[in-house]
């Protein structure tokens, strides 16, 4: 190779990494040092006047699995998430396909739909708590019309990691409404009307044609879906605080409160650590399926 | 489509977009009637603006209004900067290590600023930020979605301009900024539209990194300003609500056919 | 001679007040309100009270949630390094904040005169290992709201609300019918606080005083919870499930309850707007009577300068002075700190126009301290949990106050 050729290269690279570094730079101190950080610091016990700090090894990791708080709080947000996914996931698909045929006012219903997108989560838990608040709330005056007793929404181990399930679908479907709403644009016109000649029905032309090509953004949207179920605990500070005894208190709300309002740092860390690793786990899954999907195309 | 079929679907669509907004809807009835009125439903009772009066009373508003606009600049200008020179690496600058390195950025989708709170918090006090609206924007700025955003958009830029701008004696910087940049113009309001919102409405990152009123987000202030403990006035929190959404929603209820245009031309390919 | 002299003073006159401006001292203080509207304002017009009379120091008073918000805002702030000389924080926080060696007791820095010019039950909480670390400021009884318009309109004299456990449930269920109900006890939020007065009426103290050991599955304790849920569940006084904390005060105000137990600190707001005659009771008794205060203390922090500790301890004088103290009674129904607070003309003139003003204070003969223990946080948490879980019907209250106890003893176990 020639000199030139090799001076040019090496001017590439530098190049390349000085555009790159102020990326990397912000990186490495908000993501890639942080999860290193967390799990050193999960290794460690918390000091205190008594005990000063020392290495545990998986000791803080031993503890959560012993504590039965820790078991309830991650059925919770199983549960949040194996509800929110696919509930989120089939009213956005539903709004997309209204949103997208030829009904009349459609401007408003879409922007509808899309409104609870750009409100912030704790502006949509204070509109919510106007529901669910027992005697006064909205739902309860509804009730109360049909003579049905009133209910506490928000105190009831029962209901309460319901009415925290509602507040983030209705917050979150508008916004995946979008996304289909695109990839449903991109299904040519004239499919339609070949369809329509042929006389197929519209169930058998939506089941065999449309959710097929929807397939590739039902992916991506689940996957989002699912970092969401992770993500979205900001209405829980208003509306139950993980209560009643723990059962509306998702992972994330854990943490912050190991962390913050315990000062209990090293369980916390471990408790991030296995967060982590979950989502870990369904970014290979994308990854996969990114990979397969390119593939195909 | 049959005139029935039509007609159902009607019905079902707006029947849903009516139970989207109520929540809306009854948060505007609470806020412009007396509290007692409210919760009793009485439909013909005056309307009264003081709620509003005493929500804005009740907090430095103006001072969180003001924190909040900062707070989505300082995350959109950094943002920008940063995703396009990584985005232009990557799309159109051959380096060793840069797959590695894509990898690593795409890494970042999943490692969630919200989950790394307590390190990233330990962080943000080591370099002096903590309390600070920089402190706040700062763990967002290398935001992997933008940069993959970025990629993409430059990646569709033919290669004959960049071409062209090159023989014309433009430096690399050069044709970044006036050949890939403006061509990639829908994508970046696309992202600005998303990266706004999100910011404007982000929560828990802002309650640990800021502790006062000096820095404090509106989010942050609307759930100090609501919390249980102050004895929930159901109408004041309307009003305090509404109050807090508003200019997002004014934006978007005017802006929204941009809104949602940027989202569908550009959002995701 | 004499214009020497009168330039030399007016020279000495203007180096101080150049030197006193230099040396401002900055104090930065978080503080919470748990209860009523705006009270924000109130605080920080005592500051600018504060300021304008001490100009050497300047004061920047951080409102900042709830109690448990103020805590984790300033030790937030002390973590990462920010200044924070000075905070009024829950006064059950202090054996947490002693264990983290986060402040420092007050006996080396004020006069014992002076620390025993407060009401002695509302030190309690604050000494600890024989001294002095929390100051007592916005401090609290629980106290029954009664509603006499719906009193009179069951029939009952609503000038003597219920005084023993029989009696209260005997009225309450005069009080109840479709449209509401006769007791409401708060049990989010603060449930512990509760469930403490009515364990202190049934004659047992839900913790020890060296805040190592807890009483959860005594007997007489789960008696308690067992009665407290009896008032929904047997007697129907009062709604099932939990009732909420932060909505009551409102509930109460819409006549949904004739009778609702709440801290004292609402006294004011419910003044304001309440729209039927209402009065204020102490809590009634079942083996004896009892509240426990409640409320924020302040602290000094321990990484503070000498002349940071002498300003903090100005403010906090004059913020629990008997006038200052008079002033914020008046506008929250919070307590006066000390006896001379109610020897003040301002208060002295407040109650008697307006005689429940008097009730918290009354009560703190028969007061305790508030719940507190190391690992406060937590060990309050599971107890939170156990009320929780027995009035939602989840667990006995044999069973989940057992489990409460053993969480307390799994945490406590180290502090031994």
């Amino acid at each position: 190779m020639s000199e030139l050729a090799k001076l040019e290269r090496r001017r590439r690279a530098i190049y390349g990494w000085l555009l790159l570094s102020p990326a990397a730079i912000l990186l490495s101190l908000f993501a890639f040092y942080p999860s290193i950080a967390t799990l050193w610091s999960s290794l460690f016990s918390r000091g205190t006047r008594r005990h000063p700090v020392e290495f545990v090894g998986v000791e803080n990791y031993t503890d959560l699995f012993a504590d039965p708080t820790f078991w309830i709080v991650v059925k919770n947000n199983l549960f949040y998430a194996g509800i929110t996914v696919p509930l989120s996931m089939f009213i956005a698909l539903s709004m997309a396909l209204w949103a997208n045929s030829k009904i009349s006012a459609k401007g408003f219903v879409r922007t509808a739909y899309f409104t609870p997108t750009v409100l912030p989560m704790i502006a949509a838990a204070n509109l919510w708590l106007f529901f669910y608040t027992p005697g006064l709330g909205v739902l309860d005056q509804i009730g109360s019309l049909f003579g049905l007793p009133s209910v506490n929404w928000l105190g009831q181990p029962e209901t309460a990691l319901w009415a925290i399930i509602i507040v983030t679908v209705w917050k979150e479907s508008g916004f995946f409404m979008i996304f289909y709403l695109a990839a449903l644009q991109t299904i040519p016109e004239d499919l339609r009307e070949a369809v329509d000649i042929e006389g197929t029905s519209r169930w058998t032309y939506t089941r065999r044609i449309v959710l097929p090509m929807l397939m590739p953004m039902t992916l991506f949207i689940g996957v989002n879906a699912v970092i969401n179920s992770v993500k979205l605990i900001d209405h829980l500070f208003i509306l139950t605080k993980g209560g009643p005894s723990d059962a509306s208190k998702l992972i994330l709300y854990y943490i912050w409160e190991q962390a913050f309002a315990f000062f209990d740092t090293p369980h916390a860390a471990a408790l991030t650590m296995m967060v982590l690793l979950v989502l870990g786990i369904v970014a290979a899954v994308q990854f996969y399926f990114i990979d397969r999907r390119t593939h195909y195309q | 489509m049959s005139r029935f079929t039509k007609s159902f679907d009607t019905i079902g669509a707006v029947l849903l977009a009516i139970i989207w907004i109520a929540p809306l809807l009854f948060a505007v009835w609470a806020a412009v009637h007396s509290t007692s009125d409210a919760v009793n439903f009485r439909l013909t009772s005056p309307w009264t603006m003081s709620n509003f009066q005493a929500a804005w009373d009740g907090a430095p508003w103006g001072k969180y209004f003001l924190n909040t606009f900062l707070l989505v600049t300082v995350v959109l200008i950094g943002q920008f900067i940063v995703t396009t020179l990584a985005g232009y690496a990557f799309a159109q600058v051959q380096f060793p290590g840069k797959d590695i390195a894509f990898l690593l950025v795409l890494l970042q989708l999943f490692i969630l600023p919200e989950v790394l709170i307590v390190e990233n918090y330990a962080m943000v006090s080591r370099l002096g930020l903590f309390d600070s609206i920089l402190g706040v924007g700062m763990p967002y700025m290398a935001s992997a979605f933008g940069i993959f955003l970025m990629r993409q958009a430059f990646k569709s830029v033919p290669i004959e301009l960049d071409e062209a701008a090159r023989i014309e004696g433009c430096s690399r910087l050069g044709i970044l900024l006036k050949v890939y940049v403006p061509l990639a113009k829908p994508t970046y309001l696309a992202y600005a539209l998303v990266s706004v919102s999100t910011h404007w409405n982000n929560f828990l990152w802002p309650l640990i990194v800021t502790n006062s009123p000096e820095t404090r987000p509106i989010t942050v202030g609307l759930s100090i300003f609501g919390a249980p403990e102050n004895g929930v006035d159901i109408s004041i929190i309307s009003a305090a609500t509404l109050m807090s959404v508003a200019p997002l929603l004014v934006a978007f209820l005017i802006f929204q056919r941009q809104f949602v245009q940027a989202f569908l031309r550009s959002g995701i390919k | 001679m004499k214009h020497t002299q009168i330039f030399a003073a007016a020279l000495t006159g203007a180096l101080t007040f150049a030197n006193v401006s230099a040396a401002q001292t900055e104090l930065t203080m978080y503080y919470p309100i748990a209860v009523g509207g705006s009270l924000t304002e109130v605080v920080n017009g005592m500051v600018a009270q504060f300021e304008a009379e001490n100009p050497d120091i300047s004061v920047t008073a951080i409102y900042s949630g709830n109690y448990d918000d103020t805590r984790v805002r300033a030790l937030s702030a002390l973590n990462a390094g920010e200044p924070a000389q000075l905070a009024v924080m829950f006064s059950i926080d202090a054996y947490d904040l002693i264990e983290q060696e986060l402040i420092i007791p007050f006996d080396g820095l004020a006069s014992e005169e002076w620390l025993n010019s407060f009401y002695p039950a509302l030190m309690a909480n604050g000494q600890i290992e024989g001294q002095t670390w929390g100051i007592p400021f916005q401090r609290s009884t629980i106290v029954a709201y009664y509603n006499k318009d719906l009193f009179r309109a069951a029939g009952l004299d609503p000038e003597s609300p219920p005084t023993t456990w029989d009696e209260m449930v005997e009225m309450g269920k005069a009080l109840t019918n479709d449209d509401h109900y006769g007791l409401m006890i708060p049990s989010t939020g603060y449930p512990y606080w509760m469930f403490q007065a009515l364990a202190i009426q049934n004659g047992k103290e839900v913790m020890a005083d060296d805040g190592l050991s807890t009483n959860f599955d005594d007997p007489d304790v789960i008696a308690t919870l067992e009665f407290w849920r009896s008032l929904s569940q047997e007697h129907g006084i009062m709604p099932e499930g939990t009732v909420e904390w932060g909505t009551l005060r409102q509930a109460f105000l819409e006549g949904q309850t004739a009778i609702m137990w709440h801290s004292t600190g609402n006294l004011t707001a419910v003044k304001k707007s309440a729209s039927f005659d209402f009065g204020v009771a102490e809590l009634p008794a079942n083996v004896r009577l009892g509240s426990p205060t409640g409320g924020g203390n302040f602290y000094i922090f321990k990484d503070t300068s000498d002349e940071e500790r002498a300003a903090s301890m100005r403010l906090i004088e004059f913020m629990t002075s008997p006038e200052q103290a008079a002033a914020w009674s008046i506008a929250t129904g919070y307590m006066g700190v000390s006896p001379a607070a109610y020897e003040t003309d301002a208060l002295k003139a407040y109650v008697l126009e307006f005689p429940p003003a008097l009730v918290a204070r009354n009560q703190l003969q028969n007061a305790v301290a508030e719940f507190s223990t190391f690992e406060t946080a937590r060990v309050r948490e599971g107890l939170n949990n156990a009320i929780q879980s027995a009035l939602t019907g989840a667990k006995t209250p044999a069973e989940a106050l057992g489990e409460a106890q053993a969480a307390a003893e799994r945490l406590l176990r180290d502090y031994r």
